[in-house]
């Protein structure tokens, strides 16, 4: 892009795009949009996560920690949803937060099985405390808010509303990652011995980063839920944690957008082949280890690679790239 | 009193499953360094070949056995051969493929057996042993406890008493230095791999008979494998058997008075515990960087 105004005039253009889309769509496509939306901040916020270096295996259950609090703030505590989404981000940064200290003794791949299990263990919990949790079956009754006279049952309110809210935490998300912290994040990745040698306590900014990102999928968690209107265990198992990881991994995790073109580029490829059904799994897991082993710096890389094939000149690799 | 004798007898036979797989996914991560979350699968896809070949067509069960032993072996090969090898570099990049690899092997079983309700093999030893008139033993249990006994103790000869066994094992503790001694790293990856996928397809088929097989089985056997292999000290072979058997106890007492949920939730924060107290499991030892 050429300067400033050309960032303004495509940010306008994308915005004007994502407040046409929904009346362009049929309603099961429209409710789809609104998942889509949601799942940008899981992966948003999961990226913060993954700048110090850390892959948690957590980050689906977190989610469900913010839905569950969003669930229970309701149905306990008749709050409305301008208390419960906080709350959500706020009870699953708390929760982030102690872990911490038993996770971050951990690095690589300990922390990987470390954050697994502590996850699964919440997750069991859902399941075998029927009170207050519902059991495998989980909750429901759930609504949305009410502002005026707006019918946010209906999918395209509740779509501006998802929006917005995802717009200002990735507002803020972006913030965080271009800020100081941001780059002593990223430092603590790169080189973790020499961050600690000039000051940077490593131990506390991957804590940071860990429950920064917990907060914001805590948030998407109450959105979803309040959505929906139910909640199960089941919806934050392993198999969503996967398809965090296969959406960041093949979006590219380098820049903050990667992880949210995979999102968005593979939701709709999944949709493309809906109508494979029991076949799809095993598409998924087919583009997941070709983008491994063809595209490792992920989806994000294609016009850097497209530039470099017409220069023709070999140029090193400025994108950090895998240890 | 009978209860406990009965269950302590449950939980040895289900230990000799249990660290027949936990020694596989430790012996691919020592050697190849990547943790391999299709390891559940390629039990899966064991049991699946008991099913389909064994129930299904009654062909008879020890070769399918067999057949299904090399079956998994060769799917472990090609993984190796087509996925590791080329993100060797790169341990994440190793885990996702087997991500895929898990996802793929899913499919394939919803494929061959159906979305159904779970699919059973009639045991094909027939009869119980009853010792002392309460403990009742079913032989194809007996049998699986001793086919395990017997491939652990035949894994326990090639890594301490053959110099491919030696090779395998210097991998494992320096992949360079291992390499500058002339040892074939490829080579070596690959038999653990094979062995190690062997094994998965071995805990499979003898598990078959006794179990609910589904195209989700899977991912109980990777949380269990991941709890023997973190209590018993990752790297550690004789560590990943006697975490095997503790856990396999620990668990079926468990499930016996509270159930199966808690059991895996009490199995999960032992293993956090480990990770916080003793990072090295209990028979880990510390290595210097």
């Amino acid at each position: 892009m050429t300067g400033k105004t050309g960032k303004i005039i495509s940010g306008l253009v994308l915005l004007a795009a994502l407040l046409l889309l929904p009346h362009l769509l049929q309603y099961h496509h429209q409710d789809l949009l609104i998942f889509l939306t949601i799942n940008v901040l899981v992966v948003a916020s999961y990226r913060i996560v993954t700048l110090t270096g850390e892959w948690s295996l957590i980050h689906a259950v977190m989610m469900g920690v913010g839905g569950y609090t969003a669930t229970l703030a309701f149905k306990q505590f008749e709050l409305g949803m301008w208390f419960t989404l906080p709350l959500a981000g706020i009870v699953a940064a708390a929760i982030a937060a102690l872990l911490c200290f038993p996770l971050f003794r951990m690095t690589q791949f300990y922390f990987l099985i470390g954050s697994f299990a502590a996850g699964e263990a919440i997750r069991l919990c859902w399941i075998q405390f029927v009170n207050p949790f519902g059991g495998t079956g989980g909750l429901s009754g759930v609504e949305p808010p009410l502002i005026g006279n707006i019918d946010f049952l209906e999918p395209v309110p509740y779509y501006y509303l998802t929006l917005v809210v995802v717009g200002m935490c990735l507002f803020i998300l972006h913030r965080i990652e271009k800020s100081r912290i941001g780059l002593i994040l990223h430092s603590v990745h790169w080189n973790s011995p020499l961050a600690e040698s000039v000051g940077v306590d490593t131990w506390r900014y991957r804590a940071l980063a860990f429950i920064i990102g917990s907060f914001f999928v805590g948030v998407a968690g109450g959105l979803k839920v309040h959505y929906l209107g139910t909640i199960t265990p089941n919806q934050f198992g392993v198999g969503f944690m996967v398809f965090i990881l296969i959406w960041v991994i093949v979006g590219g995790y380098n820049r903050f957008y990667g992880p949210v073109i995979g999102v968005v580029v593979l939701t709709l490829f999944d949709e493309s082949i809906r109508s494979l059904e029991e076949l799809r799994p095993a598409i998924y897991g087919a583009v997941l280890i070709a983008s491994i082993l063809f595209l490792p710096q992920g989806l994000e890389s294609i016009p850097t690679r497209i530039r470099r094939l017409f220069s023709r000149k070999p140029e090193n690799d400025s994108s950090p790239s895998n240890k | 009193m009978e209860l406990v004798i009965q269950s302590i007898i449950n939980g040895l036979i289900q230990g000799g499953f249990f660290a027949l797989f936990a020694v596989g996914l430790v012996l691919i991560f020592g050697v190849m360094g990547v943790v391999n979350f299709a390891h559940g699968e390629l039990v899966m896809i064991g049991a699946y070949t008991i099913w389909l070949v064994h129930a299904q067509y009654g062909f008879p069960y020890l070769p399918t056995l067999l057949l299904a032993i090399v079956l998994v072996m060769g799917i472990g090969l090609l993984m190796e051969r087509f996925l590791f090898r080329p993100t060797r570099s790169d341990p994440l990049a190793g885990l996702i493929c087997s991500i895929g690899v898990l996802f793929i092997l899913q499919v394939v079983a919803t494929l061959i057996g159906g979305d159904g309700p779970s699919k059973q093999v009639p045991p094909p030893l027939d009869g119980t042993l009853v010792v002392l008139e309460f403990i009742r033993i079913p032989y194809q249990r007996l049998f699986g406890l001793g086919v395990s006994a017997l491939a652990l103790l035949t894994l326990w000869y090639f890594l301490t008493r053959t110099r491919l066994g030696w090779a395998l094992r210097a991998v494992a503790l320096d992949r360079e230095a291992a390499a500058l001694q002339g040892i074939n790293i490829n080579v070596i990856s690959f038999i653990a791999i094979g062995v190690g996928a062997g094994l998965a397809g071995l805990a499979g088929g003898l598990m078959a008979p006794l179990t609910n097989i589904n195209p989700h089985m899977g991912h109980n056997v990777i949380i269990t494998a991941f709890i023997v292999t973190i209590v018993g000290g990752v790297g550690s072979l004789s560590g990943a058997v006697y975490a095997a058997i503790i856990y396999a106890l620990f668990h079926t007492f468990v499930t016996v008075y509270l159930g199966g949920t808690v059991a895996t939730i009490c199995g999960l924060i032992l293993m956090v515990l480990v990770l916080i107290v003793r990072p090295t499991g209990i028979m880990g030892v510390r290595v210097s960087e």
